[in-house]
């Protein structure tokens, strides 16, 4: 499993990641990212770092 | 089968290019990367040119996109400061500026496009925004007190004059349009984008051409078609881009303002060869016409729909993205999704007026879809409207959605 990292303060809510993963993003009322999970397997490692990789501000990481 | 071995070139080391690199690595390709770069630079992102970085408030460290380090963690192999001069794709091999060569088993060009260049030469003083020379020459002048005159009121135009604005400089901005912006989000709406120059005390001389550029930085002249003449200590010119494909042209790819490409990112014809970003052209199954986007969004998307395609030539995925792009004017965020430009109908919901805007306008056609939507100041209806866009909902659920989210400006209304 590996440990996903929103950095709020960076965050702009440009909304890549969500296109990317509904099931692992969010945005909120005040435009910030929301978490939905706070793991994923090795499976969804692929899509999720793509996902995280199309945030403009680099706000999103994935941790081993 | 898969192609995880043998040698990846990719040239161009904008955001296309590197996102390209990057995905190969996610794919699973375990072979080499050389990641190709006309520019000296390390690979830098470019929206923050005309906003962060031209304010100064950002650095270039700030910027890079791929740090040596990380290059050398990730595998990929850079090679920066000399451009490809041709491709050979019967001998698969790159022939760079410099007189070496390449050779590749897969090459995904990603040379992206450059700034159009000024029709009118002055003597000195009058810049392009493109590059991150561009931003660090532009910078300079704009350091100087003197007016400022932005030739193109498009998305760049207008970010450059609110930042130059930001520095405390006089700035007009001159569009042979009545609405700039109106090409892309509509005539009406467009009213809304020059007004917000005017509240920021940019003036604004809409469709009016440019006749003439005179003078030297400190000392220019910018004529108008209608006479007038505007006195500069700089000038912008922020008039679109060219595809750089020039260099392909004996290539033996189809080149048509970008190199063609089916919907998988592959070259008409060479199979062993793709692009992405904002020199490619290609199929786009849902709009059913080869396209050219030169958004951000689009060149990370294809990047990682190409470097699977690149590793899974078995499992290949279509590009077929809802298009969005965003800009940083002024006070405010403007976000757009979809083709409002093709719609004949829209509704404004929230306000796109004033201090403290918050509004989106949805737009719609005949067909009683969701055609697109811009949104100001407001992340959350457009993070809706772009996934409506994607499941194809229509017009009427877009607004109704959008009509329920908690009530706007709520902290500025209390």
């Amino acid at each position: 499993m590996a440990r996903l990292l929103a950095d709020f303060e960076a965050c702009q809510g440009y909304g890549n990641c969500i296109t990317g993963a509904p099931d692992v993003y969010d945005i909120d009322d005040d435009g910030k990212v929301v978490l939905l999970r706070s793991e994923i397997d090795d499976a969804d490692r692929p899509r999720v770092e793509e996902a995280a990789r199309s945030c403009p501000v680099d706000a999103l990481s994935i941790e081993d | 089968m898969t192609r995880a071995t043998g040698t990846v070139v990719v040239v161009g080391s904008s955001i296309g290019g590197v996102r390209t690199a990057q995905a190969l690595r996610t794919e699973g390709f375990t072979g080499r990367i050389v990641l190709l770069g006309r520019d000296a630079d390390l690979p830098y992102d470019k929206p923050p040119l005309s906003k962060q970085l031209l304010a100064g408030s950002w650095d270039t460290d700030r910027i890079t996109l791929l740090g040596t380090e990380a290059a050398e963690a990730a595998g990929i192999e850079l090679r920066l400061g000399v451009g490809a001069a041709r491709l050979d794709t019967a001998d698969r091999r790159i022939e760079l500026a410099d007189g070496a060569a390449l050779g590749y088993d897969a090459v995904v060009l990603a040379t992206g496009a450059g700034a159009r260049p000024s029709p009118w030469i002055a003597e000195s003083g009058v810049h392009v925004l493109r590059s991150l020379a561009d931003a660090t020459a532009l910078r300079r002048d704009l350091d100087v007190d003197g007016p400022v005159v932005v030739i193109g009121g498009g998305f760049i135009g207008a970010e450059v004059a609110a930042t130059a604005r930001t520095l405390g400089r006089e700035v007009t901005v001159v569009d042979p349009l009545p609405a700039p912006i109106g090409r892309v989000i509509g005539g009406a709406v467009a009213e809304h984008f020059t007004a917000l120059h005017h509240r920021h005390d940019v003036a604004t001389c809409f469709g009016v051409g440019v006749e003439d550029v005179r003078g030297r930085a400190g000392d220019l002249w910018v004529r108008l078609t209608d006479g007038t003449e505007l006195g500069a200590g700089t000038v912008v010119v922020g008039i679109g881009a060219v595809p750089d494909d020039a260099w392909l042209r004996d290539s033996g790819l189809l080149i048509d303002d970008g190199v063609v490409c089916d919907r998988h990112g592959r070259a008409e014809g060479s199979p062993d060869v793709y692009a992405v970003g904002d020199v490619a052209r290609w199929y786009h199954p849902d709009h059913d016409e080869h396209v050219r986007v030169e958004h951000w969004t689009n060149a990370v998307e294809q990047a990682a729909v190409v470097a699977h395609n690149v590793v899974r030539p078995d499992d290949l995925r279509a590009h077929r993205p809802v298009e969005y792009v965003w800009s940083d004017q002024y006070d405010w965020r403007v976000q757009i999704v979809g083709r409002p430009g093709t719609a004949t109908r829209h509704q404004l919901l929230g306000d796109l007026d004033g201090a403290g805007a918050r509004g989106a306008a949805v737009y719609t056609d005949d067909s009683g879809l969701l055609r697109g939507a811009v949104t100001v100041n407001w992340p959350k209806a457009l993070v809706i409207c772009r996934t409506l866009m994607g499941a194809a909902a229509t017009f009427d659920d877009a607004v109704s959605r959008l009509a329920d989210l908690p009530a706007r400006r709520a902290a500025s209304t209390r």
